[in-house]
């Protein structure tokens, strides 16, 4: 760097310095918002819990949409997850929410294997998050996200305590994803059981060391309804599409003989708290969470794990060269194939070029042929109607000789005063 | 936030266990009664982005480039109203005015505006142009940003990298034409020809008081032709419009540049208000008023309108476009850029 001074200023404290005006970036935020406008928001909800939980349900009361699909079977072989996603469009936002259901979850006799295909599908999109990251070539601003921003854990209404699948399940996910923990179908447990259900469910969770997700605290304007939220949880929550006439307005509940639970009665249930946290106050905390924490360290373990494949302090491992030489060998062969495709395309337009041309060159041929013939007919028809009137002319001039000489005879005959008297009809 | 706002869908399916699915959206009748209740709350996300944008806060990093005497530090100074470039040369001793080859000074300053905070770093590039032979002077700069391209990249594919990495990449380098009315010179070509390749330039006539309306209108034309013919792309470069309506406002722009600027951090009494200007024995140039020299132009693209759009182009076009020449270089390249990630047991890595 002989050539180069980089001077910084003394020390690493960068100096405040005060404005003497108004300068104008402080319409920084807005360029940033425009911009995220402009692109779309990306969302994915993972939902795991037993089957008839009302996962579905719930989904279609939280976006205010019916979303697709029929109720799962109770037979199932093993738990896959199903994803689905919708664009939805509130005033100038567009979200594409994936909804990423675990169908068969809970349903068989042996379910030590249950969370293994859940982890598996967590882990697919950090990789292939991994992947784009890491290509030559990549467009990280137009990628769909599809790493999960937030895991519903539905736990079943049953008012005594977490099941050893929840519990196993969620130790196995804390680390991956940020896990909100809910009680589904809340209306079958009263009140106060429910209070009880609750802080039996967190002690168990803490106890266990499960990290469910936070609603952080550190940005004031938040912080406190963030804080006071926290102690709420698992939210207790009741879903439904059908709406009931309450008073004169339509609320969304569900009728029983005995009464109406409203969902979004705050007395009755925690959907509204849920929906406050997951949609109105945290997305971007989660998404931010799950791009910075989880995937991370999703990162982190991977790429470990390719530079100590081989754990001899003597050899060298060339895992990570290894990666970006077979990342360049794949963006070469891209390149490849592209130009391949291109010369195919300019290939495939000269032929048709080509063929559009000797229709052209037909077509003229054909034109020329046409009025080649036109003109021939057209002089055939002149020469016909030449032959026609130089006839009449000889005709003509047939007549008028022997007209001549019949006259010349006639004179002849007549004596000289008839042509005395032509003379001076001629003078 | 609006009450009463639609939510509407469309749906497209990525399921593993593929189904054919046929949408089924709600009529705009079943939505009426819903009433406030039909409000999600989605758009509340802009809040949310906004809230961590201030907790956050804005980088910004720009590069004066340009002869001695054009006045880059009051520039600065004028854009952000405050002394954030300090012109040693005026100050020191007159034999060390003019530095032997070209350094580059990176100044950084945090500001403040309504609550929104922006690290400034402006990076001034002393003896640029100033020699009696300035072949190369482009060199230093060129290194400069790519190395600011390499410690980015190289934090980028460290295994424990940092929440935020750092961004010292350099976002925009205002180049600075001397107002001689005639036409571009050698130097500016070449400079403008081979940076314009991997930082955005945003090219300004310096000192504009000297050139009346017409001869600035005329030297404006001249070098535009000019970047034209040589096939310098300037900010805001014509391929990197979004869509039409950004096209539209960009083309604007670019029938305006190089904007004519004059710089000045003292203020006069005009008119009854104070302003930022000039003062001759002819007359007072307001730097503000755009019939007396585009300094608000200037501004308004740099830091009101545009500012965020040159941090994008900056990531995601100049920065991956070093990134892939880098990874695709020899192995011998290669490994001195992996070579570099830390080991997290005793085991010889490379």
């Amino acid at each position: 760097m002989a050539s180069t001074e980089i001077a910084r200023q003394a020390g690493e404290g960068v100096r405040a310095v005060p404005l003497a005006g108004h300068v104008g970036f402080d319409s920084m935020p807005d360029q940033l918002v425009n911009k995220s406008v402009n692109r779309g928001f990306c969302f994915n909800i993972l939902c795991v819990g037993e089957t008839g939980l009302g996962k579905s349900t719930l989904m279609d009361t939280l976006f205010n949409t019916k979303f697709e699909g029929e109720p799962t079977q109770h037979n199932q072989p093993g738990v896959t997850l199903k994803s689905n996603t919708y664009e939805l469009q509130e005033s100038n936002v567009r979200l594409k929410l994936t909804v990423v259901n675990t169908v068969g979850f809970g349903d068989q006799i042996n379910k030590e294997d249950s969370y293994k295909s859940i982890v598996e599908f967590i882990d697919t999109q950090f990789e292939a998050y991994l992947q784009e990251e890491l290509k030559i070539k990549r467009t990280l601003h137009s990628y769909h996200d599809t790493r999960i921003h937030a895991c519903l854990y539905f736990i079943a209404p049953t008012g005594h305590s977490l099941k050893s699948l929840d519990l196993v399940t969620m130790k196995k996910l804390d680390s991956k994803v940020n896990i909100i923990p809910i009680v589904a179908k809340s209306d079958a447990i009263s009140k106060s059981e429910l209070a009880k259900f609750k802080i039996k469910i967190t002690s168990e969770l803490v106890s266990n060391g499960v990290q469910i997700y936070q609603f952080p605290t550190d940005d004031e304007s938040v912080a406190e309804i963030n804080s006071t939220m926290n102690s709420h949880l698992p939210f207790a929550v009741v879903g439904s599409t059908e709406e009931v006439k309450i008073g004169n307005k339509m609320v969304k509940a569900r009728q029983y003989p005995w009464g109406t639970v409203q969902v979004e009665n705050e007395n009755h249930c925690d959907f509204v708290k849920l929906r406050e946290m997951l949609i109105r106050v945290n997305m971007e905390d989660l998404r931010e969470q799950t791009h910075t924490r989880h995937y991370e360290l999703y990162r982190r373990c991977k790429l470990e794990e390719m530079g100590f494949k081989d754990t001899d302090p003597d050899s060298k491992p060339f895992s990570l060269q290894e990666t970006y030489e077979a990342k360049r060998n794949e963006f070469m062969g891209e390149l490849q194939k592209k130009e391949e495709e291109m010369r195919q395309m300019f290939v495939q337009r000269v032929k048709e070029k080509e063929a559009e041309l000797k229709e052209a060159e037909k077509e003229l041929h054909e034109k020329f042929d046409r009025l080649k013939k036109l003109h021939q007919d057209e002089k055939k028809k002149l020469e016909e109607k030449k032959k026609t009137l130089d006839d009449e002319v000889n005709t003509f001039k047939q007549k008028k000789t022997a007209a001549e000489l019949l006259q010349n005879q006639a004179q002849q005959a007549g004596g000289s005063t008839t042509l005395k008297r032509d003379k001076e009809r001629k003078n | 936030l609006s009450s009463g706002s639609e939510v509407s869908l469309s749906h497209s399916n990525m399921s593993e266990s593929a189904k054919p699915h046929h949408p089924s959206p709600q009529g705009k009748g079943e939505k009426s009664h819903g009433g406030d209740f039909s409000y999600v709350g989605i758009d509340a996300i802009l809040e949310q982005m906004r809230r961590k944008a201030m907790k956050q806060g804005f980088e910004l990093n720009l590069m004066v480039v340009g002869q001695s005497g054009l006045g880059k530090s009051t520039l600065m100074n004028t854009l952000f109203k405050s002394k954030v470039s300090r012109n040693k040369s005026v100050q020191s001793n007159p034999e060390e005015r003019i530095p032997k080859t070209v350094e580059i000074k990176s100044i950084s300053h945090d500001i403040e505006e309504k609550g929104v905070r922006m690290k400034l770093t402006v990076i001034d590039t002393p003896g640029f142009g100033d020699q009696i032979n300035n072949e190369n002077c482009w060199q230093p700069i060129m290194k400069f940003i790519n190395d600011q391209y390499e410690a980015y990249l190289q934090e980028e594919i460290n295994i424990n990298r940092k929440k935020r990495i750092p961004d010292s990449r350099v976002h925009c380098c205002i180049y600075f034409i001397p107002p001689t009315g005639h036409c571009l010179r050698p130097l500016d070509v070449e400079f403008m020809r081979r940076l314009s390749k991997v930082v955005n330039i945003v090219p300004v006539i310096a000192k504009a008081d000297t050139l009346t309306l017409e001869e600035r209108d005329s030297f404006k034309q001249t070098i535009r032709e000019e970047l034209r013919a040589n096939g310098i792309d300037v900010y805001p470069q014509k391929e990197f419009d979004e869509d039409a309506e950004d096209r539209m406002i960009n083309d604007k722009i670019r029938e305006m540049i190089p904007f004519a600027v004059v710089g000045s951090d003292q203020e006069y009494q005009v008119n009854g208000k104070r302003l930022l200007g000039r003062k001759t024995k002819w007359g007072t140039i307001e730097v503000e008023n755009i019939a007396h020299c585009e300094f608000a132009y200037l501004r308004d693209l740099l830091i009101r309108t545009h500012m965020q759009n040159i941090k994008d182009i900056t990531g995601s076009i100049h920065y991956e476009t070093y990134r892939v020449r880098r990874l695709n270089e020899s192995n011998g390249h290669l490994e001195s850029l992996l070579g570099s990630l830390p080991v997290k047991r005793a085991t010889v890595f490379w």
